[in-house]
């Protein structure tokens, strides 16, 4: 069976189980509206600039529900051990990992493109850079995060202690992607020109590529018992 | 008796095969060939390795000892996940999604086994399971016999010479296990090779050309079905489970 | 019998001189610390923390690159003498990765007047420290030995492959503001400052390489107490065998 075809045949499984079942999508909006409803309370925006701090805020609520979306694309496979189902399938293990990848990245980026917004007028923000740099950024850091994530939640979510262990690994892992939101970020909102953060961009390009790549070569090893 | 002729190619050969999890031995020190078109009885008791033995042909778990050959290819190599076409599981798991419909399970796998037509082969195995007044009902409906059908139809789909089943019969009603039981006829009269994992020792009899007994992961008996003693293999059990191993 | 250094001579022998070689240096590295090198004049009798701190650093990164190799051995051959080597460097990195974050405080606080100066290599310090205290749950949550061995391989190659990416991002990130310190014994540093941290990085290693085949021969050991005892329980009663 085609690599590719095999890769979107999981990430469609995946979209179509959680469209029909509705159960993890909604829970992971409402945390991340959650997360920018705690913070507007927390700090007086209207003294604060959102530039100097929206980037964090914003990143606080990608990362925790990204989480979030990365323990429940797992959480589907653990009841009655249907990872078994795809294990005896004639694919490679490592379109699996790429299905999964996709369809975390889908979920976050749905996530993302609602929060956004919804920032945008909770904080009274005025936006004045492109659009397309923001979505660019967006994906390039989910990617990376949704990568690391994929990789060590095949392996957290079948221990006892999953549900703690996977930020534990995940966010030290992940501190390059992070720092690279977050920067990028801010210096979007200020409108400050891309070679302020090209750099950042750049890095998180090299991120995706090392460790998706690095995944691919690795999930066997982490699937094979 | 076993027939001479057939292709040189065996079904399942393994040499020397072990399993282990650290400390923890599965199987050890397995030799084992079986011929295309056999059906083999697998008894043994609990912790026996029967279980590992099917997951190992299956190549869902690697041997940590020995080898292991599929139809000529060597179930580590990387050619292992062509091999799995030909490959069917069944266990007391369905590995069914509660969420989508059965035909959208068999779909779904259709697709993943790539199936020249796989929405026709997905309807006609849900006619075939007697499935289809409910096959636009979500999975999570189905009683656990309807969902076994489903589960056997989505073995059975992609047409496996080698059917391997773990104890596929735990939790079926009477008239379940009766249909499953016509279908492993159907299969086994189809030239498939089936492995049936099962603690039912009249129904492997009945159903096998050939037992396999297995006890703390090693072979303990090879012989062919016809001429054995169902009270023999019950003492053979017995003596061999936990508690007989105490007595003696 | 058990305890005894096993192995072949040759081994024992190595092992006994180094252990001997240790408890030679160790107190003469303390001696030369605290008795031997000049007051740095700027910083006081503190700064001697540098002694302990940077060697510490160097004997957590060779942890971490030799659980990186080990890991990626590991995977390769399934010997499970390179996982063994593995789970103890990175036992030990974190241990030595402890002392750094510990000392770094104790050093700034007087100094700077601060307790975290957001210093590029201590905050990298610290992401690794999570991440292989991670690595040693993630071996203690596995279901099996097995599982952890191949778990923590993965999981010490991508540690490996992220280190400098880490760094990296780190130190971009803190870019804007001056540098608190320079702890590079670069320029300005007296000569015998220079030879006494040389023979203190060395005697760090030394100590570590002593810890880490001590730890793997525990480790050793621990595995065939495991399989004698599987072994002997598959020989009695047990209620329901696994």
């Amino acid at each position: 069976m085609n690599y590719w075809r095999a890769v979107l045949l999981v990430a469609a499984r995946d979209l179509k189980v959680e469209l029909r079942s509705r159960e993890q999508a909604v829970t992971l909006l409402f945390f991340a509206l959650l997360v920018l409803v705690v913070f507007n309370f927390s700090f007086d925006f209207t003294v604060i600039d959102f530039v100097t701090l929206g980037s964090g805020v914003l990143w606080v609520a990608f990362i925790f529900s990204g989480v979030l979306a990365i323990s429940r694309s797992f959480q589907l496979e653990r009841e009655q051990d249907r990872i078994q189902g795809i294990l005896l399938a004639p694919i490679d293990r490592s379109a699996f990992y790429l299905g999964k990848v996709a369809a975390t990245v889908l979920f976050m980026a749905a996530v993302e493109a609602i929060v956004v917004p919804v920032s945008v007028v909770m904080f009274n923000f005025r936006f004045s850079g492109r659009i397309a740099l923001v979505v660019l950024e967006l994906v390039l850091n989910t990617v990376g995060f949704a990568a690391v994530g994929t990789l060590f939640a095949a392996m957290t979510t079948r221990t006892r202690r999953g549900e703690l262990l996977l930020p534990l690994l995940l966010f030290p892992a992940a501190v390059p992607v992070a720092l690279a939101a977050v920067k990028t970020t801010t210096h979007l909102l200020a409108g400050r020109p891309f070679e302020r953060y090209a750099s950042w961009v750049a890095l998180s390009a090299a991120y995706d590529l090392i460790f998706l790549a690095a995944s691919v070569l690795l999930f066997d090893y982490v699937l094979e018992d | 008796m076993i027939a001479e002729s057939g292709p040189a190619v065996p079904a399942i050969e393994a040499t020397g095969l072990g399993k282990r999890y650290g400390p923890v031995v599965a199987v050890e020190s397995l030799d084992l060939r079986v011929t295309p078109g056999e059906s083999v009885a697998l008894f043994g008791p609990n912790g026996a390795g029967k279980s590992t033995l099917l997951q190992l042909c299956a190549t869902l778990i690697r041997p940590t000892a020995g080898r292991l050959c599929l139809f000529g290819t060597n179930a580590s190599s990387s050619d292992a996940s062509a091999l799995r076409r030909r490959i069917g599981f069944l266990s007391h798991q369905t590995f069914l999604y509660e969420h989508l419909t059965g035909l959208e399970n068999l779909l779904f796998y259709a697709r993943l086994y790539a199936l020249p037509d796989p929405v026709s082969a997905a309807l006609e195995s849900i006619r075939a399971a007697r499935l289809e007044h409910r096959r636009d009902d979500r999975v999570g409906s189905y009683s656990r016999g309807m969902q076994q059908r489903l589960a056997i139809a989505r073995a059975l789909m992609h047409r496996p010479d080698l059917l391997l089943l773990d104890e596929p019969f735990t939790g079926l009603d009477r008239p379940s296990h009766a249909r499953l039981e016509a279908t492993l006829e159907e299969e086994r009269g189809a030239g498939r090779t089936c492995i049936l994992a099962t603690h039912d020792l009249g129904q492997g009899l009945r159903a096998a050309d050939r037992v396999l007994v297995l006890a703390d992961g090693r072979l303990l008996l090879d012989r062919a079905a016809r001429g054995l003693d169902q009270g023999f293999l019950e003492a053979l059990m017995t003596a061999n489970s936990a508690s007989g191993r105490a007595a003696s | 019998m058990a305890g005894q250094p096993s192995g072949s001579g040759w081994m024992d022998t190595t092992e006994r001189a180094l252990d001997l070689l240790v408890a030679l240096l160790v107190p003469v590295c303390l001696y030369t610390i605290f008795q031997v090198v000049p007051t740095e004049e700027k910083m006081g009798v503190v700064q001697r923390i540098f002694y302990f701190h940077v060697p510490s650093a160097f004997a957590g990164f060779l942890g971490v690159v030799l659980c990186a190799v080990c890991s990626a051995l590991y995977l390769w051959t399934r010997d499970r003498r390179f996982d063994r080597v593995a789970h103890a460097s990175a036992e030990l990195g974190v241990v030595f990765f402890t002392i750094v974050l510990l000392t770094g405080p104790i050093w700034a606080r007087p100094v700077w007047g601060v307790w975290w100066t957001g210093e590029v290599r201590l905050t990298s310090t610290l992401v690794l420290w999570l991440m292989y205290a991670g690595y040693l749950i993630l071996r203690q949550s596995a279901e099996n030995p097995e599982q952890a061995a191949r778990w923590a391989g993965v999981l010490g190659i991508v540690g490996a492959l992220d280190l400098p990416i880490i760094y990296k991002s780190v130190e971009w990130w803190r870019g804007l503001h001056p540098k608190v310190l320079r702890v590079s014994g670069g320029q300005g540093l007296d000569p015998a400052m220079g030879k006494a941290f040389g023979l203190c990085v060395f005697t760090f290693v030394l100590f570590f390489t002593a810890l880490l085949i001590k730890r793997c021969r525990v480790a050793r050991l621990e595995d065939q107490v495991a399989e004698l005892t599987h072994r002997v329980a598959r020989r009695s009663v047990h209620t329901e065998p696994a």
